[in-house]
C-alpha cells in the first residue's frame, strides 16, 4: 500500500487550502459543538463501505425501527439470501456436470480444500523450521572445518504455500500499480495542463490502452532478460519484474486518462487566481491542480488497481511467475481429483481480494473527495 | 573454492580433527559422515533445478526430500516448468542451474537443432517410462484387428500395423490424422515415429526449411506439453499421443483413451530423461556438479532399492502438488511396476520405470548415438554425417567421466556398491536387439544402422 500513502502524502500537504471554505460552510449547526458520536460512526461506516451496519447503529440510537429494519433487510438480508441461492444453484449445477477430473466440486468440497490448503501451509512452515535448524547445524559444522567460510542463512527452498502465493501476488500488483501511478499521474497532469502535450500523446494512449497483457508479456520478458542481469544478491527476480512491468503497462491508462481529464476540467477561475498571484509552476500544481483533480485521479487509481489485479493473474499464469495465477495453472496441470476444488478456492480468493482492494480504493476516493462524504 | 589446492596442510589437520569429532561426540549419522568426509565444498550452494511434471523427475524429488542435496551442502529449489522449451531456455540463460531434460535436448542443442547451446549430461535419470495412447474411437477400430488371446485380452505388444487401416481411412476421408508428442527432440517423438514407421505409417520428415516434421507424413505429429495431453485429446485436437507417466494412466482413469503400447515394448530398457547442465556451468562449478551427481545417484539407488520397496513412498511424494501432483493411484499404477492398458486390463511391467538397476544412470555414448541416428533418420540432421561425427558429438555431450568420479567417491565412502556401476565399459552398450521390429542397433556403426530401415533417411539422402 506504499503507493497510496505516498500519493496521499502530497495530497494531505496540499489539503488545507480548498478545505477551509468547506469547514466554514457548516454554520447551520451553529456552535462549535461536536457532531454526535452515532452520526460520526454512521458516516465512518458509509465511508468504509460497510453500509449494512449503518441501520444497526441507527437502531441502537432508537431511530424509527421500521425504516431501519427495512434498510437492514435491503443492505444485509437481500445479499445474504442471494448468496444462499447462489450456493444452492452451485451445488445443484455442480452435481450435473461430470468432467474427466470427476464431478465439479460443490461448496463443501471447496471449503474442504480451503482447509486443506491452510493445513498444508502449517505443515510447510514446520518443514521450514526444521530446514533452518539443519542449516544452522550444517553451517556450524562447516565453520569448524573451514573457518574462512562465510556462513549465511539461505531462505527456505521448499514450495511456496497458498498463503505465500497470495502475498507474492499482492506484493507484485502493488509494485506494478505504484510504478504505473508514478508514471501516469505526472504525465496526466502534463496532458491536462497543456493542450499540445495532450494532443501529442492522445493518439499513442488510445492505441496502447486496449492492448491485452498477454501481448505485452513476451515483449516485457525479452526486454527484462536482455537488460536486467541477475546475480545472487539481486533485489528482484526476473519473474517478479516481468509480472510487475506487465501490470504497470496495463494499469497505466485509467489513471493517466482520468488525471488528464481531472486537470483539464479545473475551474478556470482557480487557475486564473493562480496566475494573478503569480504562483510558480510547482506551487500551482501542488496548491491548485492536484487538490482540485484529486477525486478524478482517485477514480483513475481505483480503476487501475482493478485492471492491475486482473492482469496480474493472467500474467502469472502465462509466464509461470510465482503467485495465484501460477497456483491456478499448476493445479490445472496436476489434474488430480482435488485440482478443480483448489482452483475454485483460488477463484474465490482472487475475487474477494479484488473486492477488498476496490473497497480500499473507494474509501480513499471518498476521503479525498470534498463535500458530503467527509467526516 | 577448491580447498584441496588452496591450503593443504593446515586444512588436512583440521579435517582429521573434524572427522574424529562427530564420532567422538557419538553423532555419527550417515549425513554427518558424508559431510565430514567430503572436504571439498560446493562453489555454488544455492541451486535452482527445473523439471516437468512427469514421474521420471523422481530422482530430483527424492534427492530433495531425503536430504541428499543438503547432505552435500546444497540448497536446492525445484521448480516445475511450463514446457520443455521454457525449461531449456531457463538452463541456457542461467535462470536454472540444471534440469530434468529429454535425452535429445542436450544433443539437439549442441548440434544446433533448435536453440544452439552447449549442454552436457553426466547423469541418465531413468529407463523406459513412456507409453502411446490413442483415443477411445481409434481404439474401437484398432481393437477389431488386434489378435486376442484365450482370455479375450488383446495380445501385446500391439504394432502400428493395426493403426494403419484407421489412418488410411481418415486420410481417404480427407481428415488429417493428428497425434501429439512432447517436443521435436523428445524421446517420445522418436519412439512414436519408430513405432509408426515399424507399422508402415510414415510419420513425416523435418527439413532445414520446414521444421514442422510433417513432410510426406501419413500421421501428423505436433507438440503438446505433457500435462496437457489428456485434455488436448479429449478436446479432439489429436487422436493419440506419446508421453511419459502419469499422463497415459491419466487417460485410462479419465476414460478418454487407451494406452496401446509402452516404450519398454518398443525398445526394451531404452534410455529416457537425463540431467542436463550447460557446459560452461559444469566448468565453472565442477565440485558443485559432482555433488549434485552424488545426490542424484543416491536418490536413484533409493528408488530402486530392495526390489522397488521404496516406490510406494515415492508415489506419495510425487503425488504432492509441488511435484507431479496427479492422484497417487494414477502415479502408483506405473511406478509400482504395473501398467493398465484398457480399463481393468492391468498387467505386470516390473521394469516400466527403472531408475538405477541395469546401470540406468550411466550416460552411455551409444544411447546418445541412438538419438542422433533418429535425428538423422527424420531429417533433423539434414545431411549425411560420417560415423566419427556421431562419436564426437556423443563424447562431447555425454560425460561418463564426471559420473564415474562421483560414483567412485560414493563407493569409497561406503554409500554405494562397487557393482552398481559399469567400470569396464568403453561407453558403448553391446549390440541391442530388443526393438519391436527386431532391427539390431550397434552404437559403433550409426550409418550402417540407418541402412536397415525402409522408412527414413539414410546414406546421402536429403528431404526434397
Amino acid at each position: 500500500m506504499n503507493d497510496m500513502t505516498a500519493t496521499s502524502k502530497n495530497v494531505v500537504a496540499a489539503e488545507p487550502a480548498p478545505d477551509k471554505p468547506s469547514r466554514k460552510t457548516l454554520p447551520e449547526h451553529g456552535k462549535v459543538e461536536r457532531t454526535p458520536f452515532s452520526i460520526r460512526l454512521t458516516r465512518m461506516l458509509g465511508l468504509l463501505g460497510i453500509n449494512f451496519l449503518i441501520p444497526v447503529v441507527k437502531l441502537a440510537t432508537g431511530e424509527s425501527p421500521r425504516a431501519q429494519f427495512k434498510e437492514l433487510w435491503m443492505t444485509l438480508g437481500v445479499p445474504l439470501v442471494a448468496v444462499f441461492v447462489f450456493l444452492i444453484l452451485w451445488s445443484w449445477g455442480a452435481s450435473q456436470v461430470e468432467t474427466s477430473l470427476g464431478q465439479i466440486p460443490g461448496p463443501p468440497q471447496v471449503w474442504d480444500e480451503f482447509q486443506g490448503l491452510m493445513a498444508e501451509h502449517a505443515a510447510e512452515r514446520e518443514k521450514a523450521d526444521a530446514f533452518y535448524e539443519r542449516q544452522i547445524a550444517r553451517n556450524e559444522q562447516r565453520l569448524a572445518i573451514d573457518p574462512t567460510y562465510e556462513a549465511k542463512t539461505r531462505p527456505y527452498t521448499g514450495k511456496p504455500t497458498y498463503l505465500d502465493q497470495i502475498v507474492t501476488s499482492l506484493y507484485t500488483v502493488f509494485a506494478g500499480f505504484l510504478l504505473a501511478t508514478i508514471i501516469a499521474v505526472p504525465l496526466g497532469i502534463l496532458c491536462g495542463l497543456s493542450r499540445t502535450i495532450n494532443s501529442a500523446l492522445s493518439l499513442l494512449i488510445q492505441i496502447f490502452k486496449p492492448v491485452s497483457p498477454l501481448a505485452w508479456l513476451p515483449i516485457v520478458t525479452m526486454v527484462v532478460s536482455a537488460l536486467y542481469v541477475t546475480s545472487d544478491d539481486s533485489w528482484f527476480d526476473k519473474s517478479f519484474l516481468n509480472s510487475a512491468l506487465t501490470v504497470m503497462l496495463c494499469s497505466l491508462w485509467p489513471t493517466l486518462i482520468n488525471t488528464a481529464v481531472g486537470v483539464s476540467s479545473i475551474d478556470k477561475d482557480l487557475t486564473n487566481v493562480g496566475r494573478v498571484l503569480n504562483l510558480g509552476f510547482t506551487t500551482q500544481v501542488t496548491k491548485i491542480v492536484l487538490p482540485c483533480s484529486l477525486p478524478l485521479i482517485f477514480t483513475g487509481l481505483r480503476l487501475s488497481l482493478g485492471v492491475g489485479w486482473m492482469v496480474l493473474i493472467a500474467a502469472e499464469m502465462l509466464a509461470q511467475n510465482p503467485g495465484l495465477g501460477k497456483f491456478v495453472w499448476d493445479e490445472f496441470q496436476n489434474g488430480s481429483s482435488q485440482s478443480l476444488a483448489r482452483i475454485m478456492v483460488a477463484v474465490f480468493t482472487i475475487g474477494i481480494i479484488g473486492f477488498l482492494l476496490d473497497r480500499i480504493m473507494l474509501t480513499l476516493q471518498k476521503i479525498f473527495s470534498f463535500g458530503e462524504a467527509r467526516l | 573454492m577448491n580447498l584441496r589446492t588452496s591450503c593443504p596442510d593446515a586444512l588436512l589437520k583440521a579435517l582429521r580433527f573434524a572427522k574424529a569429532l562427530p564420532i567422538a561426540l557419538g553423532i555419527a549419522t550417515a549425513s554427518t559422515n558424508a559431510f565430514a568426509q567430503s572436504y571439498e565444498f560446493a562453489e555454488k550452494e544455492e541451486l535452482k533445478f527445473g523439471f516437468i511434471k512427469l514421474t521420471d523427475m523422481a530422482p530430483l524429488a527424492i534427492a530433495y526430500e531425503k536430504g541428499y542435496f543438503e547432505d552435500e551442502g546444497l540448497y536446492v529449489t525445484l521448480e516445475p516448468q511450463a514446457n520443455w522449451k521454457v525449461l531449456l531456455d531457463g538452463v541456457i540463460d542461467g535462470q536454472l542451474d540444471g534440469a530434468h531434460m529429454l535425452a535429445g535436448q542436450p544433443l539437439g542443442a549442441t548440434i544446433g537443432f533448435g536453440t544452439q547451446a552447449n549442454i552436457i549430461t553426466a547423469f541418465s535419470m531413468d529407463l523406459n517410462g513412456n507409453g502411446i495412447t490413442v483415443s477411445n474411437a481409434v481404439w474401437e477400430e484398432m481393437k477389431r484387428l488386434v489378435p486376442h488371446d484365450a482370455q479375450g485380452r488383446p495380445v501385446h505388444p500391439i504394432g502400428a500395423q493395426y493403426l494403419k487401416p484407421v489412418v488410411d481411412k481418415y486420410r481417404a476421408q480427407g481428415r488429417p490424422f493428428n497425434m501429439g508428442m512432447v517436443f521435436p527432440v523428445s524421446t517420445h517423438n522418436y519412439e512414436l515415429r519408430y513405432w509408426l514407421a515399424a507399422g508402415g505409417i510414415h510419420p513425416g520428415y523435418y527439413s532445414p526449411t520446414d521444421i514442422s516434421g510433417q513432410i510426406q507424413a501419413d500421421a501428423l505429429l505436433s507438440v503438446t506439453p505433457p500435462p496437457q495431453m489428456p485434455a488436448t485429446m479429449e478436446a479432439g485436437t489429436i487422436y493419440g499421443y506419446c508421453v511419459g507417466e502419469p499422463w497415459n494412466q491419466q487417460a485410462v482413469f479419465k476414460g478418454i483413451g487407451v494406452p496401446v503400447i509402452t516404450d519398454y515394448e518398443i525398445w526394451k530398457n531404452n534410455p529416457e530423461k537425463v540431467f542436463g547442465v550447460t557446459e560452461a556451468w559444469a566448468e565453472q562449478y565442477p565440485i558443485t556438479h559432482k555433488k549434485v551427481l552424488r545426490a542424484l545417484i543416491r536418490a536413484a539407488m533409493w528408488l530402486d532399492a530392495n526390489d522397488n520397496s521404496n516406490r510406494p513412498e515415492a508415489v506419495q511424494i510425487l503425488a504432492r502438488s509441488e511435484y507431479v501432483g496427479a492422484d497417487a493411484k494414477v502415479i502408483a499404477n506405473s511406478m509400482t511396476g504395473t501398467f493398465e492398458y484398457e480399463r481393468g486390463d492391468k498387467r505386470q511391467v516390473p521394469d516400466f520405470n527403472v531408475f538405477f538397476r541395469h546401470y540406468a544412470t550411466y550416460p552411455y555414448y551409444s544411447d546418445a548415438i541412438w538419438y542422433l541416428t533418429q535425428m538423422r533418420r527424420w531429417g533433423q540432421i539434414a545431411t549425411h554425417q560420417p560415423d566419427n561425427w556421431y562419436h564426437d558429438v556423443a563424447k562431447r555431450v555425454y560425460r561418463p567421466d564426471l559420473y564415474l568420479e562421483a560414483a567412485r567417491e560414493l563407493i569409497e565412502e561406503g554409500i554405494a556398491p562397487e557393482s552398481g556401476f559399469p567400470w569396464k565399459t568403453d561407453g558403448y552398450r553391446s549390440v541391442q536387439t530388443e526393438f519391436i521390429d527386431n532391427v539390431p542397433f550397434d552404437g559403433r556403426k550409426p550409418n550402417a544402422y540407418l541402412e536397415q530401415f525402409s522408412i527414413g533417411l539414410k546414406g546421402k539422402d536429403t528431404v526434397q
